[in-house]
C-alpha cells in the first residue's frame, strides 16, 4: 500500500509539471487561470495522500483551507479578468 | 477494502491523467476548461473517495467528506467563471469568426440552391 501512495504522489509530480507546460505556454489569460486551478487540485490531492502515508490527520485541515483559498483565488481573478475586459 | 481503495485512487488516476492530456491537447481554451472540470470533480473525488475507503470511519475520513462536498460545489463555480473571462476576453475573435462562417454558410446554400434551379 505504502508503494502504492508514492507511486501516485510521483503520478500527480509528473502531470503537474505537464500542467505547468500549459501555463507557462498558454496563448491566453483564460489557459494560465485553467492551469493553475487544475494545479491547486492536484496539490490537494497531494496533501491528503501524505496526510495518509504519515498518519497526520491535522493535514486534512491544510486540505480544507487549500480548497477554499483555490477556489477562492481563481474566482477573483477570473472576475478580475471579465472587469477589466468590461472597461476596454 | 485495500483492493477497493487502490481501484479508486487508480481511477482517480487515470481521470487525472486524461485531464492533463486534455489540457496539454486540445485547440482551443474553452475546449481546455472542459477538459479541466473533467480532471477536477472525477479525478480529485475519485482519489479522495479511495482514500476515506482505506481510512475507515474516522473523523479525518468525515472531514475529507466534507472536502468532496465542496469540491463538487466550488469546483463547477470555478469553472463557469473561468469559462466567461474567456469568453469576454476572445469576444470580437468569437463574433468574427462566426460572422464569417455564417456568411460562409449563407454563400453555400446559395450556392447549392443555383445548383438546384
Amino acid at each position: 500500500m505504502y508503494n502504492f501512495l508514492v507511486f501516485s504522489i510521483i503520478f500527480l509530480g509528473l502531470t503537474t509539471l505537464l500542467c505547468m507546460f500549459r501555463v507557462i505556454k498558454g496563448p491566453t489569460k483564460g489557459d494560465r487561470i485553467i492551469g493553475i486551478n487544475i494545479i491547486g487540485t492536484k496539490t490537494m490531492v497531494i496533501i491528503a495522500i501524505v496526510s495518509s502515508i504519515l498518519s497526520e490527520d491535522y493535514f486534512i485541515d491544510v486540505v480544507l483551507v487549500y480548497a477554499l483559498i483555490s477556489f477562492i483565488g481563481s474566482y477573483v481573478v477570473s472576475r478580475e479578468l471579465i472587469q477589466s475586459e468590461k472597461e476596454e | 477494502m485495500n483492493i477497493i481503495a487502490v481501484v479508486l485512487i487508480s481511477f482517480g488516476l487515470f481521470f487525472f491523467f486524461v485531464g492533463t492530456i486534455g489540457v496539454i491537447r486540445f485547440p482551443d481554451a474553452l475546449t481546455r476548461a472542459h477538459g479541466a472540470a473533467k480532471c477536477d470533480t472525477l479525478g480529485a473525488v475519485l482519489s479522495l473517495l479511495g482514500l476515506i475507503v482505506l481510512k475507515g470511519f474516522s473523523p479525518s475520513s468525515i472531514k475529507l467528506l466534507m472536502v468532496i462536498i465542496f469540491l463538487w460545489i466550488a469546483n463547477p463555480t470555478a469553472t463557469h467563471m473561468i469559462a466567461r473571462a474567456i469568453l469576454a476576453s476572445s469576444g470580437r475573435e468569437n463574433k468574427t469568426l462566426g460572422e464569417s462562417k455564417d456568411a460562409n454558410k449563407t454563400e453555400l446554400t446559395i450556392e447549392e440552391a443555383g445548383e438546384v434551379k
